[in-house]
């Protein structure tokens, strides 16, 4: 299904205005783009997690969609098993076949570190389903706390900036590659700036026979320190410096989707959050040093692997 | 293995007919006849053989449920959720560790008001690591929302596991409803059943159309909602309400149940309890023991009797005093403890019943039993003896006895 905007401004969101997220947050806008893309019914599961908490306080619910959430580590579990239900309803003529996708949205928290082990389960099970993680790079609905997601040098409330730290010590997990390696139909990374991007790997996950997993940046300006109006450029400016690569990896083949034309340095990305900001000081010099190397040798590895 | 597997094959052909089987088999028959459209499990011990006979009937064509191996048993019930949320009939099975990795989603699943059927078998908790059977895991989910039914045998724990369904899935009730057996005891000691007619327990247990369903995407809703201090309360208490709702619906069940069995089912199992002077509370398999000693000792003509517990939760405070409000003495026989409490589970959940209703009988604490220590009839006995010993309120230990216990 070709991705026409003057079309795509006719359908209904299935996200409805009015929610609780912050201004200036991502999650909604990644979410519409979601479901933009499938543009027939989803069942949705959340994790428990910002989306969650702001988009379905009783009474009242965002959602034109069917939408459960059970807890915060068992979103993919959770979806598992509303799809085995689809099937044996279907199977055993209790229900009528329909076009439906089946689709996950959870945090980093969510997806990198608590669920990994439910996520892992139902990818090795096979189910049929779209997995969203909405990478915000901490747990944010908690109030700025480390994940695995997090980079090295971040602020957060559980690595502050003392005398003996400068941020996170540690680098993030390859959560991409984890799941990559469970050698799933479809993975990719993407982020909302890069909308038609997003929406065509949406329809990729949407078209595969088994289950496919988006890892999607979603920058959260409360909790990396930036305005509310600089979400969306701040997507670009990840992919440009290539700490955030959007790829792809197509029934094993690994496309990159995004090069930037000059490869920004990581000083940009880090010079435009509050987050990074302690990393300016001299004597941070090594970390930033760090992070660059780091993120020139996934870089390098990544179109390694996409010209192969 | 390859005998059972041998019989598991047979019943096909013998349906209706008396089995020799294991407690296990026999529920993962009773699993096959209900149908459930999505079963997701993880393999436990004593849990096991339900997760082994039910994968072969899955392999075999013999079900067309969704079967649904997940990675862990908080993954099981997870996935329950989901599927019992789109509508679909659901069923997992577990035991002790299982059931408290369980134990955050169970309150998930109560709280959704999702008529999820759990077999149980029960086992001690870990540390010390121990596989065997006590009650310790029935007791850690007292307060989990679930419908709690216990079993004193194979064919009993077959039966709870077919009407545990009509119970779920009441429309007074939607609360998920764990039906339990007493691990190895239970599980895998063999005895003589009956197994119902398949068209039989398809008819007992009638279809299931869920009120909501994931599936339904013209109507879509929320389930899962954030709930707080505005709206959690009130749906707490509509939850404890669909509870006291659930005395009735087994009560009308169990009296179903009985006539197409011919084996009525109740909340509570009274023996020998008319003019019975002395009397112990039991819940489980060692209802069969207690009762070979209640004979023994009216033969010696000591006017003992004895109650079994079929449902724990909803607790049957006021038929429990009723029964033994005019007995002398009672024993209440507790297969887990409670570090700390004012007294075991059981004992504590009985007294509290007694003293709501005004009744006061001479109570005493016998526990037993832990990590699968075999319960003989002389522990029983001795439980018996130390009640005939009781005198007057005074002579009340405030601390339970440990019966076969090396001190």
């Amino acid at each position: 299904m070709p991705i026409v905007l003057r079309e795509l401004t006719q359908q209904q969101d299935g996200l409805a205005p009015g929610h609780g997220l912050c201004p200036g947050c991502s999650e909604s806008v990644v979410v519409r783009q979601v479901l933009h893309a499938l543009g027939k019914p989803a069942v949705v599961s959340l994790a428990t997690g910002c989306l969650e908490v702001s988009t379905t306080r009783f009474p009242y619910t965002s959602w034109r969609t069917p939408l459960v959430h059970s807890a915060f580590e068992n979103a993919a579990t959770t979806i598992d098993g509303a799809e085995a239900a689809y099937r044996a309803l279907v199977r055993s003529g209790k229900t009528q076949a329909q076009d439906i996708t089946f689709v996950v949205f959870a945090g980093d928290g969510a997806t990198y570190d608590i669920g990994l082990q439910w996520l892992s389960g139902a990818l090795e099970r096979g189910h049929h389903f779209i997995y969203v993680c909405l990478n915000n790079e901490g747990y944010m609905n908690t109030g700025i706390q480390r994940s695995g997601a997090t980079m090295m040098g971040t602020w957060t409330t559980t690595t502050p900036i003392g005398k003996k730290s400068p941020g996170k010590l540690t680098w993030r997990k390859d959560m991409t590659g984890i799941v990559a390696s469970h050698d799933i139909p479809f993975v990719a990374q993407a982020s909302p700036h890069a909308w038609k991007d997003l929406m065509t790997k949406v329809q990729k996950a949407d078209a595969v026979d088994g289950p496919a997993f988006l890892n999607v940046l979603s920058p959260c300006n409360r909790g990396w320190r930036y305005q509310a109006q600089d979400t969306i450029r701040l997507g670009q400016l990840a992919a440009d410096t290539c700490l955030w690569p959007l790829y792809e990896i197509d029934h094993g083949t690994w496309k990159l989707d995004y090069k930037p034309h000059t490869k920004k340095p990581v000083t940009d990305w880090l010079q435009s959050q509050g987050r990074f900001s302690h990393l300016s000081r001299p004597e941070n010099g090594p970390v930033v040093q760090e992070i660059q190397h780091k993120v020139d040798e996934e870089w390098e590895r990544l179109q390694q692997r996409c010209r192969e | 293995m390859a005998t059972l597997t041998k019989q598991r094959q047979k019943l096909g052909k013998y349906s209706g007919t008396p089995v020799a089987l294991d407690g296990a088999t026999l529920v993962a028959n009773a699993m096959r006849q209900v149908r459930p459209d999505v079963v997701a499990a993880y393999p436990i011990t004593p849990q096991t053989v339900i997760t082994e006979a039910f994968s072969e009937f899955v392999a075999n064509g013999e079900v067309d449920t969704e079967f649904i191996q997940t990675e862990s048993e908080h993954a099981a019930m997870s996935a329950c959720i989901g599927a019992a949320a789109a509508g679909a009939r659901t069923q997992t099975a577990t035991s002790g560790p299982g059931l408290a990795l369980m134990f955050e989603v169970l309150y998930v699943a109560s709280g959704s008001r999702l008529p999820i059927v759990m077999h149980l078998c029960a086992r001690a908790l870990s540390a010390p690591l121990n596989i065997l059977c006590d009650h310790s895991d029935v007791m850690g989910i007292r307060d989990a929302g679930w419908v709690i039914l216990l079993a004193e045998s194979a064919q009993e724990a077959y039966d709870n596991a077919i009407q545990a369904v009509r119970i779920a899935e009441h429309p007074d009730v939607r609360l998920p409803v764990a039906s339990v057996m007493d691990g190895f005891t239970t599980t895998h000691g063999v005895e003589r059943s009956e197994l119902l007619p398949n068209e039989a327990v398809a008819e007992f247990v009638g279809p299931y159309k869920a009120p909501y369903s994931l599936l339904d995407v013209a109507h879509p809703v929320t389930l899962g909602a954030l709930d707080f201090h505005d709206y959690y309360f009130e749906h707490k208490r509509q939850q404890i309400e669909a509870m006291e709702r659930a005395r009735e619906v087994i009560r009308c069940v169990g009296r179903e149940y009985g006539e197409l069995t011919g084996r009525h089912y109740a909340a509570l199992e009274p023996y020998r309890m008319e003019d019975a002077e002395v009397a112990t509370l039991v819940i489980g398999s060692s209802a069969g023991t207690m009762r070979v000693v209640v004979d023994e000792l009216r033969r010696s003509g000591v006017r003992a009797g004895m109650v079994k517990l079929r449902c724990f939760r909803p607790f049957p405070g006021k038929e429990l005093a009723e029964l033994l409000g005019g007995v002398h003495a009672v024993g209440i026989m507790d297969r887990s403890v409670s570090p700390g409490a004012a007294n075991a589970p059981l004992f504590t959940e009985v007294s509290s019943a007694l003293f709501q209703h005004g009744h006061a009988p001479l109570m005493r604490s016998y526990v037993y039993g832990l990590g699968g220590r075999t319960p003989g009839p002389a522990q029983f006995r001795q439980a018996y003896q130390d009640l005939l010993a009781c005198d007057t309120l005074e002579t009340q230990p405030a601390a339970p006895r440990y019966l076969g216990l090396r001190e």
